[in-house]
């Protein structure tokens, strides 16, 4: 089981080094364009020149790949090219707020998705068909038209919430649940709507399984038979789903922070990139490709553990 | 134009399969969802395709006078803060999107289909590199790297979709090769091989076919995909401002949202419409074309409609009085058994009525299919959950339990016992045996933890495991089949039942391991007087351990007889053909 583990981290570290790799040299790899973005439109070829010697562009992009990596060791990710902020500073004020939203529905996505799940594979009949419906509805409609939708409903018509910003739970903790409750119920729409269908595939597909019958037949209780066997069962294939539905809910949130005007990686990772700010584009795709194979490798250990042959061998 | 992909219509096809084809999409057209998908979707092309011609005004075109105008005046969907025609905008935008969605789809299909052939179809390196690969892509945070895109091309959408068209291009990767793999071993694949067709001949003729249908469905679902995140990169302004596109006018719209509100529904609504569309089609397409067989079981409603329906409309030669012995411990009479079909039911059990003595062991033949596990499923109330028993009663000591669902729950386990087929197939591989014996076990007896263990480590020695301590602890996978058949037994007389139901227990063991399990279920038979229901196909089991035999034939008992009588002087032809046959077959074994 060690070894497998040991394989995953390694598959993990080459993910990470080709993705890396690869957008480092996408966004490094012309270095007068990027000068010429940092200085504006006016500036003259000469001053180009130096600045792209000032920042480094012009040696060769294998270098500035193996600098930019030692700086990930280092903690060094390099300083923003318009504002001078350093970017594991930018990083360490915009993940709690993305890291926030995005786990708060992950939790909710797990309970909701599983109860919705294991109630349309048990009961069948209607319970399913509506499921389903939410399913294929929840699925369809992008998560952004959710939120403007939930914006004008919660925010604009009954004034219950607020539409946009953010408040961190130091300054006040029921500000901080008011300014991300309409965010999280945005990403848990689709979220929950993804998850529940493919859960309940995983639960309906235990309860076939001959063992579910011979456990029936010694008498044992149904909701012991599914909140003890089928739910232990489908919790491999259930954390397969949750670690996609993770890279899904990252993509979403960075979309809807901007539609509710919250300050994170989204937010950060937008702005950056209009503006042609590579190191802070380039410290924003690292932190959520660290993001997301952590919480893939997470699956696996979990599934590693839940798994007795793989935790036995 | 291509964007209606996702629609059959499009579909290049041999001439040779036109019919089959033909009726796809007829069956198709008969779905009315389907119809008013793909209508809508046909109406979304048009809609942009004939901007140039029917669009009010050009995408730009700004009316001064008429700012945030409400719609249905002059303006039919308003206009926007600078007084541009939404509809028009709309209309233009759509443009966009179509072409998003050729893009998407010729970048992820040509890319994820041909790797999924060539993986699928070879094997080998370019398979294990290529599934690196798509892992490393589907790892990938998408939206992210279509963002950070921006860095590099600026606003430029068709380059942003080509990108997004390879970030999706795993899904057909997979798809494909996973049908490619199955459809290789194919019988006519190896016959095209044979006949010395090349690999392109036979890729594009047989291997590719097989794949369409997946393939249109995946597209259905791309396309949704794919137009939520043209729109969505639109939405955050990484578009090109000048042109105008559904996300872009939606931005623009949220933009102004407290001046002009309602002009944000048109774009969010064309938008969750057209994905909405595609999701449905997808699904429709998906019952349509992967032809699911498989039974859903039927609603409550439709359970009464059909028990109405054909409860007792066939009068059964069942019903026959209880026979006077009072020693019956378990009485079937007049037991039907159905499932629901697409037009009405297919009765699998018609009537059948069958009695067990304390102390005997009833032995239940037949083919396959002829309706014997159905018999012993219902017994225990352990019938597939789309099963309808259509009429009948199974008596066990003068308590009808198909009548009272209380009394089968009170009776399973405790009074009647199971020991299924397949003995690995039948343990909860998450938990250990101990485990699972004591919740089977302690669920129908109340007794103390300790009593319980100690009194199935008895057991388990009883059934023959000389390390019962070991197997207790030991997870399903730890043991061998055979074991894994004695802890079954095990779990089924811990209980102490009067009777057990013994689905082909033997079957799937080795033949020395059979003999062993037959008399340890005879050796407890004999202990403690069980009645016993044994269900098999195979005659040498009968003649080795059954008092008497009931055959079955197509859902009915054909003959029944005590073991004796029927091997010498069976009365039926069909029994007569099973006794020869099963002699051949020993006389080829022997031989």
């Amino acid at each position: 089981m060690i070894l497998a583990l040991l394989k995953k981290l390694i598959r993990g570290v080459a993910v990470f080094l080709i993705v890396t790799f690869v957008t480092f040299s996408l966004m490094y790899g012309n270095g007068p364009g990027i000068a010429r973005a940092v200085l504006g439109l006016h500036a003259t070829q000469a001053d180009v020149q130096q600045e792209v010697i000032r920042l480094g562009l012009n040696q060769p992009l294998l270098v500035q790949y193996a600098q930019w990596l030692g700086g990930v060791v280092t903690g060094n990710l390099g300083h923003s090219f318009f504002t001078g902020q350093a970017v594991t500073n930018a990083l360490s004020i915009r993940l709690p707020v993305t890291l926030s939203v995005v786990l708060i529905t992950l939790v909710l996505t797990v309970i909701i998705s599983v109860l919705l799940g294991v109630a349309a594979a048990v009961y069948g009949g209607w319970v399913d068909r509506v499921v389903q419906f939410i399913a294929v509805l929840g699925s369809a409609i992008p998560s952004y038209v959710i939120a403007i939708v939930l914006i004008f409903g919660f925010a604009l018509s009954l004034r219950w919430l607020p539409a946009t910003g953010y408040i961190s739970p130091s300054q006040s903790v029921g500000g901080w649940i008011a300014s991300i409750t309409l965010p999280v119920i945005a990403l848990l729409i689709g979220s929950v709507a993804g998850a529940a269908s493919q859960f309940r595939s995983a639960v309906a597909d235990v309860l076939e399984r001959d063992y579910v019958r011979t456990l029936r037949a010694r008498g044992i209780a149904e909701r012991s038979i599914i909140f003890l066997h089928v739910l232990r069962n489908s919790a491999g294939p259930g954390l397969i789903v949750l670690s996609l539905q993770t890279i899904y809910l990252i993509g979403g949130a960075v979309v809807i922070e901007l539609v509710f005007a919250l300050p994170g990686m989204g937010e950060l990772t937008n702005t950056s990139a209009q503006q042609g700010d590579v190191p802070l584009v380039m410290g924003a795709v690292l932190a959520i490709i660290v993001i997301v194979l952590v919480v893939n490798f997470l699956a696996d250990l979990a599934g590693a553990a839940l798994n007795p042959k793989a935790r036995k061998a | 134009m291509t964007a209606s992909a996702p629609l059959p219509t499009t579909i290049e096809v041999s001439s040779s399969d036109a019919p089959r084809r033909r009726s796809t999409m007829r069956r198709l057209l008969r779905i009315p969802t389907a119809v008013l998908c793909i209508a809508f979707l046909l109406f979304i092309v048009f809609f942009g395709l004939s901007a140039p011609w029917l669009a009010p005004v050009g995408p730009n075109v700004a009316d001064v006078n008429a700012i945030n105008a409400q719609p249905f005046g002059a303006h039919i969907l308003g206009t926007d803060q600078n007084g541009r025609d939404i509809l028009s905008r709309l209309m233009w935008g759509t443009q966009e999107t179509l072409l998003a969605c050729v893009i998407i789809l010729v970048v992820s299909v040509v890319i994820g289909v041909t790797s999924g052939l060539i993986a699928g179809y070879y094997r080998g390196k370019f398979e294990s590199v290529s599934d690196f690969f798509s892992d490393v892509i589907i790892a990938m945070p998408g939206v992210v790297l279509l963002i950070a895109l921006y860095t590099l091309t600026g606003p430029n959408i068709p380059i942003a979709m080509a990108v997004f068209g390879v970030i999706v291009s795993p899904s057909f990767f997979r798809l494909v090769r996973g049908i490619v793999v199955g459809v290789r071993g194919e019988l006519y694949v190896d016959a095209a091989k044979v006949v010395g067709l090349s690999d392109l001949r036979i890729v594009s003729r047989h291997v590719l076919w097989a794949v369409r249908g997946p393939v249109i469905i995946s597209c259905a679902f791309i396309l949704a995909a794919g137009i939520g995140i043209e729109a969505g990169i639109d939405f955050l302004g990484l578009g090109n401002p000048t042109q105008p596109s559904w996300g872009t006018v939606l931005q623009q719209s949220f933009n102004n949202i407290y001046n002009n509100p309602v002009s944000v529904v048109w774009p969010a609504l064309l938008i969750s419409l057209t994905v909405l569309a595609l999701v449905l089609l997808g699904n429709v397409l998906t019952d349509v074309l992967a032809a699911s067989t498989r039974i859903k079981a039927p609603s409550r409603s439709r359970l009464r409609s059909i028990r109405a329906r054909y409860s007792d409309t066939e009068p059964t030669g069942g019903e026959a009085p209880l026979p006077p012995g009072q020693d019956v411990r378990l009485a079937i009479r007049g037991l039907r058994i159905a499932y629901p079909n697409a037009s009405g039911v297919t009765e699998v059990v018609h009537g059948v009525d069958l009695d067990v003595r304390k102390g005997e062991i009833h032995g239940l033949v037949g083919e396959s299919g002829s309706g014997k596990s159905q018999i012993a499923f219902s017994t225990l109330g352990i019938l597939p959950r789309e099963a309808v028993i259509l009429g009948g009663h199974v008596v066990l000591d003068g308590e009808d339990l198909l009548a009272d669902d209380a009394a089968m729950r009170a009776a399973r386990g405790r009074r009647i016992a199971y020991v299924p087929q397949e003995p690995m197939s039948n343990l909860d591989p998450s938990f250990t045996i101990g485990s699972q014996l004591m919740r089977g076990l302690r669920s129908v007896k109340r007794m103390p933890r300790h009593e319980a263990k100690a009194h199935l480590l008895a057991l388990l020695t009883r059934v023959g495991i000389a390390d019962a301590e070991r197997v207790f602890r030991s997870y399903p996978h730890e043991i061998s089949g055979g074991m894994a058949q004695r802890v079954l037994i095990c779990g089924a007389v811990a209980a102490d039942p009067d009777v057990i139901i013994a689905d082909e227990p033997t079957t799937a063991l080795d033949v020395t391991v059979q003999a062993e399990a037959l008399e340890l279920l005879r050796g407890l038979r004999d202990e403690r007087g069980l009645a016993m229901i044994l269900v098999t196909h195979n005659l040498g089991v009968v003649a080795d351990i059954c008092d008497t035999v009931s055959v079955m034939k197509d859902g009915r008992i054909v003959e029944h007889q005590d073991v004796d009588t029927l091997f010498q002087n069976p009365r039926e032809e069909y029994t007569q053909q099973l006794l020869a046959s099963s002699r051949s077959v020993e006389i080829e074994e022997a031989a």
